[in-house]
């Protein structure tokens, strides 16, 4: 089995009300100068065919039309 | 006629869709895990929150195998309508373009929406006028519908659009889609719930019936 990491994040002109929610309430608590905050998703699987799992985020773990993913 | 209607685990609105539809003729409940239509004539995804919503909206109930049935169905040119939750399940398969993601604010918005009919061309639509108003509610946390330009451009040019919301957005949708259409006319989804505005007594208007008595409408002149 091997560990494999899908950093799954909102696709690039894709409006990400959230990652824009956290880069509003930094600053609230102090933390100026930050900018660009996105949030995705993590998913961590133990597989036998990491070879596999080019597919698995494809048709399951993110949505391509609104999503791109990076296998680590 | 009959409707089919499909409980997954987390669906909430699939009794208030049966009601709606058994006004207009026979409904039966659809279980998720049965690969079986059950000889209905037209099939409702309803609003909820399938499989607790996990991963993305609709990605899981996507698989259930009810599904691939609605899929089949839908090819063959069955009548199939997805409301909140199930319009979102009708994207991750792939039976509609685009996706449903979190509302622009962030909140759940849960009120009354005017909304204007765009296409009476569609077997669920086809007993509004182009251009009604409509009064139905939204009830969505996930409900801002984004595609590509070339999508938008290409459901706009084909007409597929099948109601926008009018009187302000609840949920920041591009071009203020409320609901779109296949290609055939058969599939549609629509965010707001006109299962809860089939009677003044109990919704803010009777403005939803007109999605249920259209597919019997057009299921009859067949």
């Amino acid at each position: 089995m091997s560990r494999v990491r899908v950093l799954i994040r909102p696709k690039a002109g894709i409006l990400d009300p959230q990652g824009q929610a956290v880069e509003r309430a930094l600053p609230a608590l102090g933390f100026e100068g930050v900018g660009n905050v996105h949030v995705g998703r993590l998913v961590e699987l133990d597989v036998e065919d990491a070879a596999r799992v080019p597919e698995m985020c494809e048709k399951l773990l993110s949505n391509p039309l609104i999503e791109d993913y990076e296998i680590q | 006629m009959k409707f089919g209607v499909v409980r997954f685990p987390g669906s909430c609105d699939e009794v208030d869709a049966l009601v709606a539809a058994r006004r207009v003729g026979e409904a039966e409940l659809l279980w998720h895990g049965d690969a079986d239509l059950k000889g209905v004539d037209a099939v409702i995804v309803p609003g909820g929150f399938s499989y607790g919503d996990y991963l993305r909206v609709g990605a899981i109930a996507r698989f259930a195998p009810v599904m691939g049935e609605i899929e089949r169905f839908a090819a063959r040119g069955g009548p199939v309508f997805g409301i909140c939750n199930g319009f979102q399940v009708l994207c991750e398969a792939h039976l509609l373009p685009g996706a449903l993601t979190r509302n622009s604010h962030l909140h759940f918005r849960c009120k009354d929406q005017a909304l204007r009919i765009e296409n009476n061309a569609t077997v669920w639509t086809s007993g509004y006028e182009v251009g009604a108003r409509a009064v139905i509610p939204v009830k969505n946390g996930e409900g801002c519908f984004v595609a590509d330009e070339r999508t938008l451009d290409m459901l706009e040019a084909q007409g597929r659009v099948v109601a926008r919301y009018i009187e302000g957005s609840p949920n920041g949708s591009m071009r203020d889609i409320a609901g779109i259409t296949n290609e055939r006319g058969n599939v549609v989804g629509l965010m707001p719930h006109p299962e809860h505005a089939i009677d003044e007594l109990t919704g803010p208007s009777a403005d939803g019936i007109t999605f249920f008595t259209s597919v019997l409408k057009a299921l009859v002149a067949a």
